[in-house]
């Protein structure tokens, strides 16, 4: 293990959080102090090698301010969140543990949620999970035993008040930043803000989005969030990710469920020679705008098996600016 | 019936009025299920109420029902099972992402609920997960059952302390125990002034 992966070290053990924050997170601290926040997510391997999953990290540990672990994205087999958290963390890494609905039931979940937490995970992101439809075995029962509102206000529940949702008592509540996802950019749009108005009230704390590429959208969204002032309420943080090519995004609209992109972006990749630049350009573009949204606190860069590429996106927009970068040689 | 089901949404105010009143009747007859025994009168009702559930709404007797709280569009009818809201994966046009030619239940629920007196507030309620042991039994019965103790309660708390010290004689001889707070009528309306 080289000393790049030990940049960000977490406390593993049990050391009361600081007033006025929830966990150790990392994410929590540059949310809350008011920076632009910067999260990337780890595609994880289909191997039992930590060094996959070390190789992947590296380039988004260098920009990101948490990884995020997904859990069987697209109801594809992958080695598991929990796995991918426990080696970061060793590592000195900040992961974002994915919580999905659709694999595991209320026992299991809420086990696994004490284990990452006494592993050092201080995030979680709660997810309802694509339909096993979707995925490599369709075959699959689908378990759906919670819903990602549910699922978050069950682990608040744990937190603050020690007690698993039977009402047995934890001896030592799990220290989490409770994050939930958000998709402004598909039906029912009207809705949309209520629908995170009841994460919020269920217990959301950091809102990842789904990838956004239609930015007109995205701020109708972000208006009426802010009209019902949830963005002081809750940290938002939108989704981008760049795009491989013209037929990969069509791919992506018609095979990935909740995927929106417009045809213009799409019209714009075919016209030009590389697209996997232009992809990364159109990326840089969209972080940039989203920037100057207000009331969005942070960008979260999905790159589908192209993690070598966010950090040259992230700095390149200049989503860190104002942050002191020293690069001793 | 899934057109059933849609008109069901659409006429969602009409049937949360239906609701109330049939509510309202079955918290009446609570004294006569008590006699009867709440558990010899289950069967017979959960039967009524999953043929006509079933035909309106294409209920799933999941045995906790929550239609008034999610636009008179069944939850149990998502392919996830979702009890607070859509998935992040409806297709354009707001069909199901599981099963494409099948309505989002829950783009639907938002429509019902917008159309309903109190159902625009009560869907932004969270709602805890689905308890797998009450499948099969009958919600009315329960909500109506548990309308009906907390009344009973309320009214037992408004009571004088001698009311709550003769409780049995209450039960025996209601008029001749002067143990309620007697609702207003001319005699004390004259005493109060
Ligand atoms: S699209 Fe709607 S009905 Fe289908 S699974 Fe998602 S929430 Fe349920």
């Amino acid at each position: 293990m080289s000393d790049a992966h030990r940049s960000e070290v977490e406390p593993i053990g049990y050391v009361p959080v600081p007033e006025g924050y929830v966990s150790h997170s990392r994410l929590e601290r540059v949310l809350r102090s008011g920076r632009f926040a910067v999260t990337a997510e780890l595609n994880p391997p289909d191997s039992a090698d930590p060094e996959d999953v070390f190789q992947a990290a590296q380039p988004l540990g260098e920009v990101a301010d948490a990884i995020n672990a997904t859990d069987a994205s697209g109801a594809n087999c992958h080695m598991s969140s929990i796995g991918i958290c426990a080696l970061l963390t060793r590592a000195g890494y900040s992961p974002v543990y994915q919580i999905s609905c659709r694999d595991r039931n209320r026992i299991a979940i809420q086990g696994d949620v004490l284990g990452a937490a006494a592993l050092g995970v201080s995030n979680v992101l709660c997810l309802t999970g694509d339909g096993v439809g979707v995925g490599d075995q369709p075959g699959a029962k689908p378990v759906f035993d919670f819903d990602s509102l549910t699922l978050l206000r069950t682990i608040r529940t744990m937190r603050d008040q020690g007690k698993f949702l039977s009402g047995r008592k934890i001896t030592r509540p799990p220290q989490l930043f409770l994050g939930a996802a958000e998709n402004p950019c598909i039906p029912p749009y009207d809705w949309r803000p209520d629908r995170l108005a009841k994460k919020v009230e269920a217990g959301a704390e950091y809102i990842q989005t789904n990838y956004i590429y239609d930015i007109p959208l995205f701020e109708k969204f972000m208006a009426r969030v802010r009209d019902a002032g949830l963005d002081k309420k809750v940290f938002i943080i939108a989704g981008v990710g760049p795009i491989a090519s013209a037929r990969a995004a069509r791919w992506m609209r018609s095979n990935v469920p909740g995927i929106h992109i417009p045809d213009p972006v799409i019209e714009r990749m075919e016209k030009v020679e590389k697209p996997a630049e232009e992809g990364k350009k159109i990326c840089i573009e969209l972080i940039q705008q989203i920037r100057d949204i207000a009331g969005v606190s942070g960008v979260h860069v999905m790159a589908y098996r192209r993690e070598h590429v966010v950090s040259d996106i992230i700095l390149e927009s200049g989503a860190l600016k104002g942050r002191k970068r020293a690069r001793p040689s | 019936m899934y057109r059933l089901r849609l008109f069901a949404i659409r006429h969602a105010r009409t049937f949360e009025w239906i609701y109330k009143y049939v509510e309202r009747g079955m918290v009446a007859m609570d004294p006569l299920f008590a006699k009867i025994g709440y558990n010899r009168v289950e069967r017979p009702i959960a039967l009524v109420e999953k043929g006509v559930k079933t035909l309106l709404f294409d209920c799933k007797m999941c045995g906790q029902c929550v239609l008034s709280s999610t636009g008179m569009s069944c939850p149990m009818n998502c392919p996830k099972q979702l009890r607070n809201g859509p998935c992040g994966g409806v297709r354009p046009g707001e069909f199901c992402e599981v099963k494409p030619d099948m309505k989002c239940v829950w783009a639907l629920a938002w429509d019902g609920a917008s159309r309903m007196r109190h159902g625009g507030d009560k869907i932004k309620e969270v709602l805890p997960p689905v308890e797998h042991t009450l499948k099969g039994s009958s919600s009315w019965l329960r909500v109506s059952r548990e309308i009906a103790a907390q009344e009973r309660d309320a009214m037992d708390a408004a009571r004088e302390t001698l009311a709550q010290a003769f409780p049995e004689a209450r039960e025996n001889e209601p008029s001749a125990a002067p143990l309620a707070a007697e609702p207003p009528n001319a005699v004390n309306q004259e005493l109060k002034k």
